[in-house]
């Protein structure tokens, strides 16, 4: 086992990255399932109950990205640089969201109301598909050279591989989304919900096995770090499990066990991705010895040091804050005077 | 036509940077006035002081909102646009920009939860604190990236080492060195009291356009008396940060302040100041200005008649333009005396009760916000332009430091895609903002009656938690799906059934035929 900080960045990373995945990607999926409301009053409700969180989730990419400036800079310029299209069409995606939740309330016409609900839906969609496609094609890999340059050339412009991930991300996020809504619900629009659950269940399932095939046959060094430590196949099989628990747990009607298994789905998803690419970050689809891993790639042992002080003296804090904001607005989402 | 790579770049983080510029200084500035407010109305107990700290916190929102949406752009853009920067950069600037979201962006999202939504479901207290933290966030948040920029300009407490992949680039060799390099402390309290003056003319527009339409007078009157003196405060302390601010950049940066100040030659004896003028690039000389003489000479070496370094003392590779920061250093310096003479007129108009009479004064304390937006702007492009040719002074050229995979073309679409988005924004923005402000703040007996039926609500405390706590140990994840199916116990909507519907229907304002409409 390796206890470098090369390491323990790595894994701190995908801490990071999973918790985005889990928390962004319930209200993501709130913003994919949005179009299911059939009133004002149900799309408000809908978009109160990520009102108070969405944008605290949104700081796990924000810290993301920063750490891995900090952390493996040689990643995140080419990784950010490759993906420059994809990239700018997330940030428009963002922004979008961000103002559309903020400024749908901010006057009653139904033109401006409908309008920022499409911006809402799609802005939603677009992004969640975006941050797939990207994984999807870091599991291919890039057409990188010994000198860090991209051989754009040689990159195909759309793949299947990507699109399915890029689908994948989708239908999980609109599956954690639903559990999450039915929680945070009530009444007819809860019961509505309940049906929404198991189409988007149904979905990601199927999706799910698509990847799994897709992954298993076009890229076999997917599977290289399970051989060669057996008991990662533990996480595999929690992912299974955790996949298998959701319907149980909604048909018994405990929506608290159907999230955290939704939750347990995703962290277990982000961690399969780890293994799959470990100890590379960046694999060149040239020659795999030119990839960028977490050795060649990283900051000096100084930066990877104080970096780790700082986490270490800041994730305290930041788990405190959001277990204070999780903990004030926990409980069905009701429209109030402060409401969007 | 040719497209270059950098100057597209360039002008897309420009742009970018401009825009999400018009935010951060407002909520920071605010935050600290929306401090005062709270502590006010924590210590008088008047409700008035809350329909205030209500009316500030629907703005502040928005504009955390646009600050937070358009902030993400610029920290894609690094990695994006200037990959090779990116790299040689990363250890150091990737380490401040990773700080401040940790110890910044989830102080300052968490809290602002609860500011904007907590009225009605924690204590005044709590609410208080939450206020004070997202304050403190803005300032932590600040802080950090003034680190970031002030290390590119005056580089500190770092090696240039080949990286593992062969390239050249800069290493942290002293943590706090890195930190407080020699222009960060000078720039910090600059940045900071530019947004104190924002905030405080911002509140200051608000409460003068109140009293010009004679509405919500009491309220304006109050605004515009606590805005004075932040204003008068903040602009006075900045004559004293600008005066440092420039003394620092003489020393670390000559190339610079030559620029600033249109020095082109050296020459012998003392080197006049301009108060303004128009900087020749091609004869190399500043026309139609209005110079003092020697009085350069005096603010740098502290005598009339030793002349300052002029920008004919740098190669011609390493010389900043002089036009842009130029002008832009000069319209700040104009703005920032503006601010203290506009600030201290109120302030003894005021204290012989004849300010809220003059109308003039008041429409021009209405358009003031636009020259402290203004001022802050024209400071960050003449500090970053002045900094050119270098993206790291001294280290790094910026034409160095853009990606290579990305292509003018990319640039350039992503360019106008930002243009037209922003563009709209603006637009809605303004829009929103009007709104709000033309709505005025929320009637104080309103106030009083809402409390009243909710305060054995908000009395409620972390006993509630412990016991959520407990329940959750004893019994599993069960008893949280319990709590959000049924009786969420500190929910106000089953605490006050009657006052849900009342607050519902005040809020309905959706026209009935839209509710019967498809989905979008």
């Amino acid at each position: 086992m390796d206890y470098s900080l090369n390491f323990i960045w790595f894994m701190l990373l995908g801490v990071l990255l999973t918790g985005y995945g889990i928390l962004d990607g319930f209200d993501l999926g709130v913003g994919i399932l949005h179009p299911i409301a059939k009133t004002d009053e149900e799309r408000r409700l809908i978009i109160n109950s990520i009102g108070p969180l969405w944008d605290g989730n949104e700081v796990w990419l924000v810290t993301f990205a920063g750490a891995l400036f900090a952390a493996f800079p040689d990643v995140y310029a080419m990784a950010f640089s490759s993906f420059y299209t994809n990239l700018m069409i997330i940030l428009c995606a963002l922004i979008f969201r961000a103002v559309s939740i903020e400024f749908r309330s901010k006057h009653p016409s139904s033109f401006w109301r409908q309008f920022w609900d499409a911006c809402f839906f799609l802005s939603s969609l677009s992004a969640s598909f975006l941050f797939g496609y990207i994984v999807g094609q870091l599991f291919l890999g890039l057409p990188i050279d010994g000198q860090l340059e991209l051989h754009k050339e040689k990159m195909s412009v759309l793949e299947f591989y990507p699109v399915i991930t890029g689908l994948l991300a989708v239908a999980t996020c609109a599956m954690h989304g639903s559990i999450f809504l039915y929680l945070k619900t009530e009444g007819e629009l809860q019961e509505r919900i309940h049906n929404y659950i198991w189409h988007t269940y149904g979905i990601f399932v199927m999706v799910y096995m698509l990847t799994t095939i897709f992954t298993l046959t076009q890229i076999p060094s997917a599977t290289s770090n399970l051989k060669h430590y057996p008991w990662l196949w533990s996480v595999v099989l929690i992912n299974i499990m955790a996949i298998g628990n959701i319907p149980r747990t909604i048909f018994l009607k405990q929506p608290g066990y159907a999230f955290l298994s939704s939750i347990a789905t995703i962290g277990a998803l982000a961690a399969l991705f780890g293994i799959a690419i470990f100890p590379n970050l960046i694999v060149s689809s040239i020659d795999p010895s030119l990839s960028l891993n977490i050795y060649n790639s990283a900051s000096s042992q100084g930066t990877l040091k104080t970096m780790l002080f700082i986490a270490v003296l800041g994730l305290p804090f930041v788990l405190s804050y959001t277990v204070i904001v999780y903990w004030v607005f926990h409980g069905k989402v009701a429209l109030g005077k402060f409401s969007y | 036509m040719h497209l270059d790579v950098v100057l597209l770049s360039r002008l897309q983080f420009a742009l970018t940077l401009m825009f999400h510029y018009i935010f951060p200084p407002l909520t920071i500035g605010l935050g600290l006035l929306m401090v005062i407010i709270e502590w006010l109305w924590l210590k008088t107990k008047d409700p008035f002081y809350k329909s205030m700290a209500l009316f500030w916190t629907k703005l502040f929102a928005i504009n955390f909102a646009m600050g937070v949406a358009t902030g993400l752009v610029m920290e894609f853009q690094f990695g994006t646009n200037w990959a090779i920067y990116s790299r040689f950069v990363g250890d150091i600037f990737g380490s401040a920009l990773a700080s401040e979201a940790i110890f910044a962006f989830f102080l300052e999202s968490g809290f602002l939860a609860v500011l904007v939504f907590g009225w009605d479901r924690v204590s005044p207290k709590m609410h208080f604190f939450s206020t004070c933290m997202v304050a403190l966030g803005s300032l932590f948040s600040s802080v950090w990236i003034t680190i970031a920029n002030s290390w590119q300009q005056t580089p500190a407490g770092y090696h240039i080492v080949k990286s593992a992949n062969g390239f050249w680039r800069a290493e942290v060799t002293d943590f706090w060195a890195m930190c407080f390099n020699p222009s960060m402390v000078h720039r910090m309290l600059h940045v900071w009291l530019g947004c104190f003056i924002l905030g405080a003319f911002f509140a200051l527009s608000v409460g003068a356009f109140y009293i010009l339409k004679n509405q919500h007078t009491k309220f304006a009157k109050k605004t515009i008396e606590i805005s004075l003196v932040y204003a008068a405060i903040s602009s006075l302390a900045m004559l004293g940060s600008g005066h440092f601010q420039a003394d620092a950049v003489a020393v670390n940066q000559p190339a610079k302040l030559a620029a600033f100040e249109g020095h082109y030659q050296t020459g012998s004896g003392g080197t006049p100041l301009y108060a303004f003028g128009w900087p020749d690039e091609q004869e190399k000389k500043v026309k139609f200005g209005l110079a003092i003489p020697g009085m350069l000479s005096m603010l740098v070496h502290g005598n009339f008649d030793q002349p300052v370094t002029g920008l004919d003392k740098f190669p011609e590779e390493d010389r900043p333009p002089v036009f842009i920061p130029f002008q832009t250093y000069h319209l700040m310096i104009a703005l920032g005396m503006a601010f203290i003479v506009l600030s201290l007129l109120g302030l003894v108009l005021l204290k012989y009760n004849l300010l809220f009479q003059q109308r003039w004064l008041m429409w021009l304390y209405v358009f003031g916000v636009l020259g402290a937006y203004t001022a802050n702007e024209a400071g960050w492009i003449a500090a970053e332009v002045g900094r050119q040719p270098w993206v790291v002074y001294g280290l790094l050229r910026t034409k160095d430091g853009v990606s290579h995979s990305v292509t003018a073309e990319q640039v350039l679409g992503s360019m106008i895609m930002f243009g037209i988005l922003y563009s709209f924004l603006f637009v809605v923005w303004v829009m929103v903002m009007n709104t709000r402000i033309q709505a005025g703040p929320p009637v104080v007996a309103d106030i009083v009656k809402e409390d009243e039926k909710l305060a054995p609500v908000a009395k409620k405390g972390v006993g509630q938690f412990m016991a959520l706590i407990g329940n959750l140990l004893q019994r599993g994840p069960a008893s949280l799906s319990e709590t959000w199916r049924g009786a969420a116990p500190t929910s106000n909507a089953k605490a006050a059934p009657e006052l849900k519907q009342e607050l519902k229907q005040e809020h309905e304002q959706e026209p009935k035929q839209h509710q019967k409409e498809d989905e979008p």
